[in-house]
């Protein structure tokens, strides 16, 4: 558990844009009281049936498993900034569990808002794999735990919002050439209008930071899981022709704008010695835009996407062994940043402008 | 304008909806938004957000006193959460959540991944439909030998649905 998730360092498709795909699954046993409803002794015996059928699941092996009353505060909140448990998990104690696979690409939370919701991470568009790795886990866990299952209404949940399918598929987007361009509402609103959600960098109801958006489907019933995706991806992949069109456009109407945003996010983050975590995002964004457009050398970009996740609050924490107030995390954020931009160059604008010209840098989408 | 509930403070907070073609509007002041939950999402009762403020007491004027015979819960620990209590209460608060099902999803039936026991179940309960009927005719055709050997079949498919794992 001492690095981040593989998919933190992955090159899957459209990763330059498509920080990470995730789909999870819910499922409950039947006619046994839904965790928010159960009393302890209930979630616990739940917990002791689901539990040990999860931990001999073959891609389980070698996991890590932990009760979550076992986690400090502090190693729950690094669980969230990774995205392997949620924040409503984060707040259970007894009575619930998390179990992941040592590359932390699956994870399956015990007793969170229904008895099991699995889930799988992948680096960039990669949802239809990701539903194969979560489908998988529910076939085979359905021959050892009676699922609640209607005929006509499918997996029953605990939110009549997740009945169906039980299933929610999201990926993260790093979207900065909309947000310039002032295009990101219009999206946005677009998006929803079609039964789907954004939301921002920890779901429901939090704010975005650091131009990333989560999108997800809304409904679970009356549609293929394999439809719910397919629709998912394809609005996907618009936005990513929108992404790259919006970054053209900048690169050839608005390079001054561009060049001084880049260059003033290199200048704070190479010098400040007080920064927060969401100053931190919104300027390793702009950097991050900057090695996507060939300001900054290619072999940047790891650590550049490791900062993202290690400046995170909770991470600064793990990493200094201690609990530290808001002003001491702001200083240890700004002092790693400074170190690790030690030996990065300066924004190299005539590479810019050059991979400009050829539109190498923003991918299939912008022959036009 | 008012506010929709007190009727006494100037409405600040504003909500419209469709549904089913109808629009529907309900003003609300700073107060009673924040009693009826509206500024913290996650505390609205979904019935009334999806159906207009209200309609989760009118579903459960219906049924006062309905509870789940599974779990205990009933309608107003679900205009409180948003969550139901068990599976079983999917059957209990059919009549109303029906409704709410149809606001939220895009169909109203299940058509993805059926997990393999309901598979088995449901061949075994289509075997049993056509053996009774084929009972019920053998019995009418005072053919009594057939009937015998059905009534054995029919046991020992019950005999199975029973122990379907």
């Amino acid at each position: 558990m001492s690095t981040g998730g593989e998919w933190l360092r992955g090159e899957g498709p459209h990763h330059q844009i498509v920080i990470s795909s995730r789909v999870r699954i819910a499922r409950n046993l039947r006619d046994r009281a839904f965790p928010g409803w159960a009393k302890k002794a209930e979630r616990m015996a739940i917990l002791d049936l689901i539990k040990p059928r999860v931990e001999e699941l073959s891609e389980m092996q070698d996991s890590f498993s932990e009760s979550l009353q076992d986690l400090s505060a502090l190693e729950k909140q690094v669980l969230v900034e990774r995205h392997l448990i949620s924040r409503e998990h984060a707040a259970k104690s007894v009575g619930s569990a998390v179990v992941m696979n040592r590359r932390q690409t699956l994870s399956i939370m015990i007793n969170e808002e229904d008895h099991l919701r699995m889930q799988s991470i992948r680096s960039g568009l990669q949802l239809k794999a990701a539903f194969k790795l979560v489908d998988k886990l529910d076939s085979t866990l359905e021959h050892k735990l009676e699922f609640a299952y209607d005929q006509r209404l499918g997996y029953l949940t605990a939110c009549p919002t997740n009945v169906g399918t039980g299933m929610r598929a999201s990926a993260m987007l790093h979207l900065p050439g909309l947000v310039l361009s002032e295009l990101i509402n219009q999206v946005i609103q677009a998006v929803s209008k079609i039964g789907l959600a954004v939301r921002g960098l920890y779901g429901e109801g939090t704010e975005a930071m650091g131009n990333l958006f989560q999108i997800s489907n809304q409904t679970t019933l009356g549609e293929k899981e394999d439809e719910i995706i397919s629709r998912l991806s394809k609005v996907i992949e618009t936005i990513i022709e929108k992404e790259h069109d919006a970054r053209q456009v900048l690169i050839q109407k608005k390079s001054n704008t561009l060049w001084d945003q880049i260059g003033r996010a290199y200048g704070v983050l190479t010098y400040a010695h007080a920064m927060t975590s969401k100053e931190a995002l919104n300027l390793l964004s702009i950097i991050k835009l900057g090695v996507d457009l060939g300001a900054f050398p290619e072999d940047r970009r790891l650590p550049i996407d490791e900062l993202f996740i290690d400046t995170q609050p909770a991470h600064l924490q793990k990493s200094s062994q201690q609990k530290l107030n808001a002003e001491e995390r702001d200083h240890l954020r700004a002092q790693i940043i400074r170190e690790r931009l030690k030996v990065f160059p300066k924004p190299d604008i005539s590479k810019m402008a050059r991979e400009s010209g050829n539109g190498s840098a923003a991918g299939p989408s912008n022959d036009e | 304008m008012l506010c929709d509930v007190c009727k006494c403070n100037d409405a600040t907070v504003f909500l419209t909806q469709i549904l089913e073609g109808k629009m529907q509007k309900v003003n609300l002041c700073d107060a009673c938004s924040k009693e009826k939950g509206v500024q913290d999402p996650t505390g609205f009762a979904l019935a009334d957000l999806l159906l207009g403020i209200g309609a989760a007491e009118e579903i459960e004027k219906g049924a006062p006193t309905q509870k789940c015979p599974v779990c205990g819960f009933t309608q107003a620990d679900f205009k409180k959460t948003g969550r139901l209590g068990c599976s079983a209460c999917y059957v209990t608060f059919a009549e109303g959540l029906n409704t709410l099902l149809k606001a939220m999803h895009k169909g109203t039936e299940h058509v993805g991944k059926l997990p393999q026991r309901a598979h088995r179940v449901m061949e075994l309960s289509d075997r049993m439909r056509t053996l009774t009927k084929s009972l019920e005719k053998a019995v009418a055709d005072e053919n009594y030998e057939t009937a015998a050997s059905l009534r054995d079949q029919i046991k020992q498919l019950e005999h199975q649905l029973a122990n379907s794992p």
